[in-house]
């Protein structure tokens, strides 16, 4: 790792958080529009949500880290508070990891 | 720099506090595994401060590592960050209304900034909560980092605390308001769909992207007003409960489930 490497990685990452905020300030989006970057961004997460469970990489993360989103995900949508979302899938994940499931 | 903290709701901070114990943890695992991996303490440092996006710093430090070239690293980091730009857009309003906001907010946008103010009703609420969740992360990611880096070989796998279950299911937790409308269940199930198919055959950042794909399911817009309750778009102030966001301030326990707010 380098310095120029690390700032290019810096300046590139800014750049691009700032372009979208940027881009946002300029235009007037039609409600049409809008309506499709809002759903993009929920697109976009939950795409994110689905790999970061899955997946490390390309190959498949082993049951406990899905099996802790699962429960996590279940409590959420029967609107408990986050806290214990967040606790319940690590304890899940944590639990079934310490009784030797992958 | 004047945040909005005194708009902060007590619930949100007690959220936004749960995110940084969790950020913490991983990145103290970064700045254990980037020691160990020969990177310089200053650049480790600095590379969490001024990057601040753990899966892209995890991933040049891992290509590095594999003796992968340090532009080639680099290129696949700024890939996985690419995300943000259509985050920004969607979340501009709840940054700030004007310049000096948007420069200095920009640094804190990350995927659970963005989807812990998309969670809370726009306006007020969700540029309060962009704000506390941006700099509570960016702090303990940076302690976090530092006390990884001190504390070397002594910190433990966060796998072992479920700390990789905590994160999707966090942001799934944040998601619940959102897909509670059908079109945006639709889009996200096709981008999740979509995603999964294409990490398997494209490198890191891409699958994501992928998922955007997932718009074609969209629909139609909804006719009628309540299409202004979308979470991110100007709505009623009771709309999009999901997370306890809209609980009364009382701690007792949540209501009953299908109970509608």
């Amino acid at each position: 790792m380098t310095w120029p490497a690390l700032l290019t990685l810096a300046g590139g990452t800014y750049l691009l958080r700032l372009a979208g905020l940027a881009l946002r300030g300029r235009v007037r989006l039609p409600a049409r529009v809008d309506r499709y970057v809002d759903l993009g961004a929920t697109a976009l997460l939950v795409a994110l949500v689905a790999t970061a469970t899955l997946l490390d990489g390309a190959s498949f993360a082993g049951w406990a880290r899905p099996a802790g989103v699962l429960v996590g995900g279940l409590a959420a949508w029967r609107r408990a508070p986050f806290v214990v979302v967040v606790l319940l899938a690590a304890a899940t994940a944590a639990a079934l990891r310490a009784v030797g499931v992958p | 720099m004047r945040l909005p903290f005194r708009a902060v709701d007590r619930r949100d901070l007690r959220d936004a506090l749960a995110l940084a114990a969790a950020i913490a943890v991983v990145g103290a695992s970064f700045g254990a595994l980037a020691a160990a991996a020969g990177v310089s303490p200053v650049l480790i440092v600095a590379m969490s401060l001024l990057v601040f996006a753990g899966g892209a710093q995890f991933l040049v430090v891992a290509v590095v590592t594999a003796g992968g070239s340090v532009v080639a690293a680099v290129a696949a980091a700024l890939l996985l960050n690419v995300r943000h730009l259509p985050f920004g857009l969607a979340i501009g309003d709840t940054v700030a209304g004007s310049w000096p906001g948007r420069v200095v907010g920009a640094h804190v946008l990350i995927d659970e900034s963005v989807a812990f103010a998309r969670a809370r009703p726009a306006g007020p609420r969700a540029h309060a909560a962009y704000w506390l969740c941006g700099t509570l992360l960016f702090t303990a990611w940076n302690v976090g980092t530092v006390a990884g880096m001190l504390a070397g070989a002594a910190v433990p796998d966060p796998a072992s605390f479920g700390v990789d279950a905590a994160f999707p299911a966090g942001l799934l937790a944040l998601l619940v308001p959102a897909l509670r409308h059908p079109d945006a269940r639709r889009v996200g199930l096709a981008a999740a769909v979509l995603a999964l198919l294409a990490a398997t055959v494209l490198p890191p950042g891409l699958p994501v992207l992928v998922g955007l794909l997932g718009l074609l399911a969209a629909g139609r817009m909804p006719a009628g007003p309540e299409r202004g309750a979308r979470p991110s778009g100007p709505r009623a102030p009771s709309a999009g409960a999901g997370t306890d966001a809209d609980d009364p301030p009382s701690e007792g326990p949540p209501p009953a489930p299908g109970t509608d707010r």
